[in-house]
C-alpha cells in the first residue's frame, strides 16, 4: 500500500460496538438517526430510522461540508470546528468530528432539542473516539487486504460493466 | 484510502479525475453515468456554478457488484479545474485511491495542462501521497480537434517519466495499451517510468471506458498487493 493512502478495515465486532453506542445515544437524545461517515466520503454506519435519501451521496456531501468548514476554521485562526449545526424548518442535523478521521452525523426533528442533542453527543463522541482509535491503530499494523482470487473476479466484473 | 468494511462486506475505492478547466473531466463522468446501467450506478451529484462550471466536485458512485461476498463500489470524483479553486481541489484528493489526469489536447491549452499537473503533484505531496506509487494515468482528451497537439508533444510535456531507483524494477516493461511503447525503459542510461496514457474524445465517449477500466483495475490490484 502506498505511503499516505492508508486503508483501514472494519470488522463485525467494530460494527456491533458502534451500533450499540449509537443506539444508546439515540435513545437518550430522542434523535432520529445517527450516522458515521468517514472523511473521504464513505458511509460507515447508519443507526435508527432508515433515511429516505441516497446514503452514498449524503456521505460524500457530508465529508465535503466538513472539510470545507475545516478550511474556513483555519482561515479565521481556529485549528478546526469540532462540530457543525445545520438548522432546517423541521429537520436539522448536527455533525461532530471523531478522532479527525470520521464524522458523527445526527438527524433530529422537533421531538428533541439542539441542547439535548449537543449534551448527549459529547459523551458519545468520547466513546466512539475510543473505538475508532483502536481500529486505526490496528489498521496501521498491517494494511487491509482482500483474499486471493478477488482480483481475477473483480477484473472480470470491470470488463463486464465497462465493456471488454 | 480504500475502505474494507467486513461488517457490511463492502469495499469502496475513490477515483479522482484531475486536470485543467474545461478539459472534459465532468464530461467523462456524464458519459459513464449515461452508459452504465441504472442498477449499477447512483446519482450524479454536481456542485457547479450557474454556468455549469464545477465549483466543488462532481460525484458518481458505480457498483461493480458483489465479488467474493464483497459489495465493491467505485466513487468517481472530479475536481474543479479552474486555478483559483485550489482549496477545493486539495480537499477532494483526501483518501484518493487512483487518479486520472484529463489533459486538454489543444495546443493552446498546453500551459494550462502543465500548470495543473504541477498542481496535482504539489497537492498530492501535501497530503503525503506519492503520485509515482499510486494508480495514476493520463487521458489525452479532445483528440478529434484540429488544433490537438501530437501525442509525442503531450507525452514530452506532461508524462516525461520519473526516475526508477529500485533496482528490482529496472527492467523494460511494455505498455500494454500501446504496441512498441514502454512504461518502464532506459533512456540515456537512466531508468524512467511513465504513467499509462489513453486517447479520448469524452464528448462522444471514445476512450472514456478504456480509461476507467484501466484505472479501476490498477486500484484493485493495489488492494491485493
Amino acid at each position: 500500500m502506498p505511503p499516505g493512502a492508508s486503508s483501514w478495515s472494519f470488522r463485525e465486532e467494530d460494527s456491533t460496538r458502534i451500533h450499540s453506542i449509537l443506539s444508546d445515544f439515540l435513545r437518550e437524545s430522542s434523535a432520529r438517526t445517527g450516522m458515521i461517515v468517514d472523511r473521504t466520503g464513505q458511509m460507515v454506519a447508519v443507526v435508527g430510522e432508515e433515511p429516505s435519501f441516497d446514503p452514498t451521496a449524503f456521505a460524500s456531501l457530508t465529508a465535503a461540508d466538513f472539510s470545507a468548514n475545516d478550511q474556513l476554521a483555519r482561515m479565521i485562526g481556529e485549528p478546526e470546528f469540532g462540530s457543525l449545526f445545520h438548522q432546517g424548518e423541521k429537520e436539522s442535523m448536527y455533525l461532530a468530528d471523531i478522532a479527525r478521521r470520521v464524522i458523527l452525523v445526527v438527524l433530529f426533528d422537533s421531538r428533541t432539542t439542539l441542547g439535548l442533542v449537543k449534551l448527549r453527543v459529547r459523551g458519545t463522541v468520547g466513546e466512539l473516539r475510543h473505538v475508532f482509535e483502536e481500529m486505526f491503530t490496528r489498521g496501521a499494523s498491517g494494511p487491509a487486504q482482500v483474499e486471493t482470487g478477488f482480483l481475477g473476479e473483480a477484473e472480470d466484473e470491470i470488463d463486464k460493466l465497462f465493456g471488454a | 484510502m480504500s475502505m474494507i468494511n467486513y461488517a457490511s462486506r463492502e469495499i469502496n475505492c475513490k477515483l479522482v479525475y484531475y486536470g485543467p478547466g474545461l478539459g472534459g473531466k465532468t464530461t467523462n463522468l456524464e458519459f459513464v453515468y449515461n452508459k452504465v446501467s441504472p442498477n449499477s450506478r447512483g446519482k450524479l451529484i454536481s456542485l457547479a456554478t450557474e454556468t455549469e462550471r464545477t465549483l466543488f466536485f462532481d460525484f458518481l458512485p458505480v457498483d461493480l457488484g458483489t465479488i467474493r461476498g464483497f459489495k465493491t463500489r467505485f466513487h468517481l470524483y472530479t475536481v474543479p479545474g479552474q486555478v483559483y479553486y485550489n482549496a477545493s481541489r486539495k480537499l477532494i484528493l483526501k483518501g484518493v485511491d487512483g487518479v486520472v489526469f484529463v489533459a486538454d489536447s489543444q495546443i493552446e491549452r498546453m500551459e494550462a495542462n502543465i500548470e495543473s499537473m504541477q498542481n496535482l503533484y504539489d497537492n498530492m505531496a501535501q497530503h503525503g501521497y506519492n503520485l509515482t506509487t499510486i494508480p495514476f494515468l493520463i487521458q489525452y482528451n479532445k483528440r478529434d480537434l484540429p488544433n490537438a497537439a501530437t501525442i509525442r508533444e503531450l507525452q514530452a510535456a506532461l508524462n516525461p517519466g520519473w526516475p526508477v531507483e529500485d533496482a528490482v524494477r529496472q527492467k523494460q516493461a511494455p505498455d500494454p495499451y500501446h504496441e512498441g511503447e514502454f512504461l518502464v525503459e532506459q533512456l540515456d542510461g537512466q531508468w524512467v517510468e511513465r504513467a499509462p496514457y489513453f486517447e479520448a474524445v469524452a464528448m462522444t465517449g471514445e476512450g472514456v471506458f478504456d480509461t476507467l477500466k484501466a484505472v479501476s483495475k490498477l486500484v484493485l490490484k493495489s488492494l491485493g498487493s
